[in-house]
């Protein structure tokens, strides 16, 4: 699949609000029309949830954590306590406009069953997840050889929740395998900025912090 | 012999609690026979009262009322003196200026369940075919019976949508009930520690309670009033049944452990020794002051009979297809009365329905009964809940 990127609107990933969130978080906000029903799969402590609602998007969640959901239900926001792995079968299809998994496929038992299931109950999907092939991960294995820690995954081997890592180029390879459409593709260096646009996907799967995409239901199984 | 000690009588006499039965302290909504409550056991009871309290001021567009029900053993003195015990209001705690359910800001309404013994019509008020209580020739009600009762009563206040439904257990089933059976009244729904159907283990422990009722040689199938008694050493004992439900073998250990009640060592008899027993003992002889025995019978019937899945060919989703409310489900972690997995439930059929929902689960060791207690983290999540409610209805925020 060819990962070269359209021309991204990046006037609107710029802080807004309090000044303070978090560039995915825009980066996916900017990808949600205004007026759409979301669900967000992993929702943390609501943050992104929150940004969404004030700009006008109908947003659930879904949180594996019970301080995490009560913190979000105190938010007023609309957040149920759930597993990605088992409780999206509940979902009926078609059920949201867009489903969002932000940094969690990577902790899921079987992303790719999620992943099926993200594009069921939405018409498309986003999904962010942490580049296993990004450069300092790759020279702590080969130098270090150590498995990875970065700022952002500081956990050990031993008690890390994230049991499927994956590189953007793997993931790209599963999107063609179950036939899933790649509208729109971003990568993140550490610092949260995208990736210059142009640079050949290698570059991506080398610099990438992380990816953000933008997934809708292959054309072929419909 | 052995010295056996038993449940003390009560000390409010039978005619205050028939006369609060009939004349409550509360404001009562008559209604003639020309508008029966049509219940679902066939019968069309006129006439019939409610009575109710209400805490806090309707505003201009009537936008601010919220609906409280109420459990199986409470009524509608949810902030105020309870007029018979003289104890303060079941949930103070959470209603109130500046409180969750604020009174500054809401208009609060709580109404005693049809089938109560609190001033709306039940088996403790007077049938006018005889001019005697009802006893046992008072219809079964059911939770749709209450609701539908409930909804006379908002017709009859001029109130066409409520901001919130919300309730604890037996009230829970009304708030899944109101939601269910009058969806476009309802703008937003806290159904607490309930669930959609009464499980087979809490039909056995009502079962218990109302044997222990039956077999008291005072109740004389229900018209004891005749006789001028009250069966209250069967209702004392299926009130401490019942309240050994609503909390949990920690909260108990937490509470009483082992420990012996004024005394250091076992008399050998069958004493109150322990705390944990003087405790239920108080529990039960309270509790028979205030409540009628029918009463007791007849509610604890409707929460066994209800079950929303089975009015909807099984499929609980269906109860809720296309709703527009919003629900705040909540439950909590040692509660094994209605314990998680049955709000879990709800939650996936609210979920399957597209409905906007938030469920959390509280940890909490005090069991069924901690959606009366001093559980901040519930309270945040219901003024919250509230809060985002009453925005969403365009109501002003809580500082403005």
């Amino acid at each position: 699949m060819a990962l070269q990127e359209q021309a991204l609107p990046l006037g609107g990933v710029t802080p807004d609000r309090t000044g303070k969130d978090r560039t995915d978080h825009l980066l996916v906000a900017e990808m949600i029309p205004h007026g759409s029903k979301v669900l967000d799969v992993g929702c943390g402590d609501g943050e992104l949830l929150q940004l969404l609602e004030s700009r006008g998007i109908d947003g659930r969640g879904i949180e594996l954590s019970r301080e995490g959901v009560n913190r979000c239900v105190a938010k007023g926001l609309a957040v149920v306590q759930g597993d990605a792995d088992t409780d999206l079968v509940n979902y009926p299809d078609d059920a949201f406009d867009y489903v969002i998994l932000s940094q969690t496929l990577q902790a899921t038992r079987q992303p790719k069953i999620v992943l099926e299931n993200l594009l069921r109950i939405g018409r498309r999907a986003i999904v962010s997840f942490p580049n296993f092939g990004f450069w300092k991960m790759r020279l702590q294995l080969l130098v270090g050889g150590h498995m990875p820690r970065t700022e952002n995954l500081p956990a050990t081997w031993y008690d890390t929740p994230n049991i499927h890592f994956c590189t953007i180029k793997d993931f790209v390879q599963l999107c063609d395998e179950i036939n899933v459409k790649m509208e729109r593709a971003v990568a993140l260096d550490l610092y949260g900025r995208p990736v210059p646009l142009n640079l050949p996907w290698w570059v991506w799967n080398m610099f990438g912090e992380q990816g953000v995409f933008l997934l809708s239901r292959g054309g072929a199984g419909k | 012999m052995t010295n056996v000690q038993s449940i003390s009588s009560p000390s409010i006499h039978s005619e205050d609690r028939a006369h609060e039965a009939e004349h409550p302290t509360s404001t009562v909504a008559r209604f003639g026979m020309d508008q029966p409550l049509k219940l679902d056991c066939g019968v069309d009871l006129a006439p019939f009262q409610i009575a109710y309290q209400t805490y806090g001021e309707l505003n201009a567009d009537r936008s601010n009322a919220i609906l409280i029900c109420h459990a199986l053993t409470l009524d509608q003195h949810v902030a105020n003196v309870h007029p018979l015990t003289g104890k303060a209001g079941w949930w103070e705690i959470m209603v109130g200026p500046g409180r969750p359910l604020d009174t500054d800001r809401y208009f609060i309404i709580c109404a005693n369940v049809i089938g109560g013994c609190m001033g709306s019509t039940g088996p403790a008020s007077t049938n006018p075919a005889t001019g005697k209580p009802w006893g046992l020739d008072f219809p079964i009600i059911t939770i749709p019976d209450m609701v539908r009762a409930q909804a006379m009563l908002l017709d009859r206040l001029g109130i066409e949508t409520l901001l919130c439904v919300i309730g604890g257990s037996m009230g829970g089933m009304q708030v899944l009930q109101w939601t269910a059976a009058y969806p476009e009244r309802v703008f937003s729904a806290l159904p607490v520690a309930c669930s959609t159907r009464h499980s087979a283990q809490n039909i056995a422990f009502h079962e218990l309670g109302r044997q222990a009722v039956m077999a008291d040689p005072d109740w004389h199938h229900g018209r004891y009033f005749e006789r001028n008694t009250h069966p209250h050493r069967g209702l004392a004992v299926a009130r401490m049944a019942g309240h050994i439900t609503y909390l949990s073998d920690a909260a108990l250990h937490r509470k009483f452990g082992r420990r012996m009640q004024d005394r250091e060592l076992p008399t050998f008899s069958f004493d109150a020794d322990f705390q944990v027993e003087s405790y239920l003992r108080y529990q039960g002889s309270s509790f028979v002051e205030r409540f009628d025995a029918n009463s007791y019978l007849y509610l604890t019937r409707a929460m066994d009979y209800f079950d929303i899945a089975a009015d909807h060919d099984g499929v609980l989703a269906e109860a809720f297809r296309g709703i527009k409310t919003r629900f705040c489900v909540v439950s909590f972690t040692s509660d094994w009365l209605f314990p998680t997995s049955e709000s879990r439930a709800l939650v996936h059929a609210l979920n399957a329905s597209s409905a906007r929902v938030s469920f959390a689960e509280i940890e909490t060791d005090r069991g069924h009964d901690a959606f009366l207690l001093d559980v901040p983290e519930f309270f945040d999540i219901a003024r919250a809940f509230l809060e985002s409610a009453g925005k969403a209805r365009g109501l002003k925020s809580a500082g403005g």
